[in-house]
């Protein structure tokens, strides 16, 4: 096992001072002239690293890997309700093509569900090598421990060596379940995917809030897992013919059952979604009063935009929660955005800054939200916008191209 | 009913600096508090025992300080608390975690029911609860909205999908994670604040655990490893504009037609 270990006989009073101090976790404690690793050790060695020489020694035993070269091609889980396949499995689907074709793998899909074989044909369309299908009446609602199974005997079958899941309700609750099943790493809304020579997948996302980003590996289990939220990655052109084939998987009627019953499915009533919005002008706090929400409500409707916003904003009950964008709010990749008055916190742009046209107006020369804006206005609101509205409707009125 | 609350110790803030030159995370570990999800987790189960009785249970993995979340707990009006805690779980990924808390969960006899929050406000991945669902060999439901009804042998829930909200039915014993809004939580109370002052935390270690193979937990337990960590992009490709706000509109409004969404 790997250990943190201090060499106790180097310590004096500034060395340990020091030490105390050089933890980020406080979890080295001085006593009685020893120090002492608490449970607090997140194991990040900066001890060992930033702290006096050859004091703190971190010792790595060698791990046991798995060969590499059993476990081939990309899965990609089939996200769907009902058979309605969820959007983020093209855009994982295309992303899955990419790391492929670093290491020249194949590309499955696997679809668990009822009635669903037509379905798959589907996407055939974009460029799958193999669809697996799981096709059970017991499969009609996601039911963890039937889908665990399907997905279980889907990696027996094939050992994918990487698989990626949409952060959905059904991925996020899915995905862990089965990394636990095979005793391998999952990593959660990854943000960027890149493929190793030697298939290592290398996973990114934010941390700590999104205020800095973690470079993630998995070098010595198999399948390598991660999920992905909609709108994160690029959905590849549909094609004309399909390509690739459909394979009829059966499963254990044993492996079926669960404890669980669906009793009712209720549509949700439909409304505007900002995550599925093209454009979108998000108000922060610089907007003064409620009453001034006409204003952006008018330039939202001649851009044919969706209003979204920041967190104070729907604290003080301006706009609703589904309107918020960010990491406690929704995810969003509008192909304009049009920020007003919002100083771009990590929070806000970790939700926004893959948007294709970001144009931000604020009037602190500094805001950070100038650092991912495309272009970047010094402004104030309350000049700019009112004109900006006048110029629109003067301008002819085009129909949107996009 | 026999409950147990999955809570977790997370920093107060989720300001983090590191340091340029050094390359070191800058944490101020002393600020923190209780996953705020957590507490929508507690009030269920308050709300649970209220109505059929029996006890609830918080269980928390982390270093010793961990133990303020777990008092916090008990003001509420939680009957017992546990940490699992130990050297040889530092570095744990969200598998060892699991992993860990499962077997430690493992320790204090049966259970009903399982309760977790959403996901935790630092690590923000909602992985964990599932996960220990899996090692303990129950079911599991995430997202839940809304209970319906407790029966003799299993729950009536509502769970939010994307587009549609199912209600299920879960036999015992199994795991919820629970949305947040499901209840709203109450105080603590200054009055079980005294009451619980000297209420025992048992601290669950690595040789109190069933499993005793350490390469299952900690640092060893965990497949995933952090390669580095670096601040986020940050994109070049920007022009910046300054000018009155007339000359500004007109400027937007040409951009806009450019890019046709005029």
């Amino acid at each position: 096992m790997s250990k943190l270990i201090c060499h106790q006989e180097k310590l004096n009073e500034s060395i340990i001072q020091a030490l105390v101090e050089v933890c980020p976790f406080n979890a080295l404690e001085a006593k009685n002239g020893t120090l002492e690793i608490t449970a607090a050790c997140k194991m990040c060695k900066i001890c060992v690293k930033k702290g006096p020489l050859g004091v703190m020694e971190f010792v790595e035993e060698v791990a046991t890997t798995v060969d590499k070269s059993l476990w081939k091609g990309i899965g990609v889980y089939v996200d769907h309700v009902e058979g309605e396949i969820h959007p983020v499995t093209f855009e994982l689907i295309g992303k899955a093509k990419e790391l492929a074709a670093v290491v020249n793998f194949p590309v499955y899909c696997v679809f668990i569900g009822n009635d669903i074989k037509d379905k798959a044909q589907e996407l055939l369309h974009y460029g799958v090598d193999e669809v697996f299908v799981y096709d059970y009446e017991e499969l009609n609602h996601f039911r963890i421990e039937p889908y665990t199974a399907a997905f279980e005997d889907f990696i027996q079958k094939m050992k994918p060596s990487s698989l990626l899941v949409g952060a959905t309700t059904i991925g996020r609750s899915l995905a862990p379940r089965v990394a636990a099943r095979f005793q391998t790493g999952l990593t959660a809304d990854c943000t960027t995917l890149e493929m190793k020579e030697n298939t290592d997948l290398v996973q990114i996302r934010p941390a700590f809030g999104g205020n800095i980003m973690a470079q993630i590996i998995c070098p010595n289990t198999r399948p390598q897992m991660a999920t992905v939220r909609y709108k994160v990655m690029d959905a590849p052109e549909k094609q004309c013919e399909p390509k690739g084939k459909i394979t009829l998987c059966e499963l254990d009627p044993a492996k079926l059952v669960s404890a669980i019953k669906v009793l009712k499915v209720t549509r949700k009533e439909i409304e505007a979604n900002i995550s599925d919005a093209e454009v979108i002008i998000a108000v922060g706090r610089a907007l003064k009063s409620e009453k001034d929400m006409a204003m952006i409500q008018e330039l939202a409707q001649l851009l044919g935009a969706q209003i979204a916003g920041t967190r104070p904003l729907v604290e003080a009950g301006w706009i609703n929660a589904k309107q918020q964008i960010g990491l406690s709010g929704r995810t969003v990749k509008p192909k304009l955005i049009i920020t007003l008055g919002i100083s771009g916190a990590v929070q806000f742009a970790a939700g926004m800054n893959s948007s294709e046209q970001i144009f931000a107006i604020n009037k602190d020369p500094h805001a950070s939200i100038f650092n991912i804006a495309h272009y970047g206005i010094i402004g104030d609101i309350y000049e700019v916008v009112p004109q900006l509205i006048e110029d629109i409707k003067s301008s002819k009125p085009l129909a949107c191209a996009r | 009913m026999q409950i147990l609350v999955c809570i977790k110790q997370v920093p107060g803030t989720s300001k983090i600096d590191v340091d340029p030159v050094t390359g070191v995370l800058k944490r101020d570990g002393v600020d923190s508090k209780m996953n705020p999800y957590d507490l929508f987790a507690i009030e269920t189960a308050l709300r649970l025992k209220e109505q059929k009785g029996g006890t609830i249970k918080v269980i928390s993995m982390g270093p010793p300080q961990a133990k303020e979340v777990i008092k916090e707990a008990f003001m509420m009006g939680v009957d017992e608390g546990v940490l699992v805690s130990d050297r040889k779980f530092a570095g744990a990924d969200v598998l060892a975690t699991s992993y860990a808390i499962s077997q430690g969960v493992r320790q204090l006899g049966n259970l009903d029911l399982i309760l977790c929050g959403k996901q935790t406000t630092d690590g923000d991945t909602a992985q964990v609860g599932p996960e220990m669902a899996e090692y303990l060999g129950i079911p599991h439901i995430a997202n839940v909205l809304r209970i319906i009804e407790v029966k003799e042998s299993s729950i009536l829930v509502e769970m939010d999908m994307a587009n549609t909200i199912e209600m299920a039915e879960i036999k015992f014993p199994c795991l919820l994670t629970v949305e947040k809004d499901i209840f709203q939580p109450r105080l603590p109370s200054y009055k079980k604040k005294l009451s619980t002052k000297d209420r025992e935390i048992k601290t669950i270690t690595f040789n109190d655990l069933e499993d005793k193979n350490e390469k299952r937990y900690g640092l060893s337990g965990s497949p995933t490893q952090v390669e580095r960590i670096f601040p986020p992009s940050v994109n070049t490709d920007r022009e910046t504009w300054t000018g009155t706000g007339a000359e500004l509109s007109s400027q937007i409004a040409d951009k806009l037609k450019q890019l046709k969404f005029i």
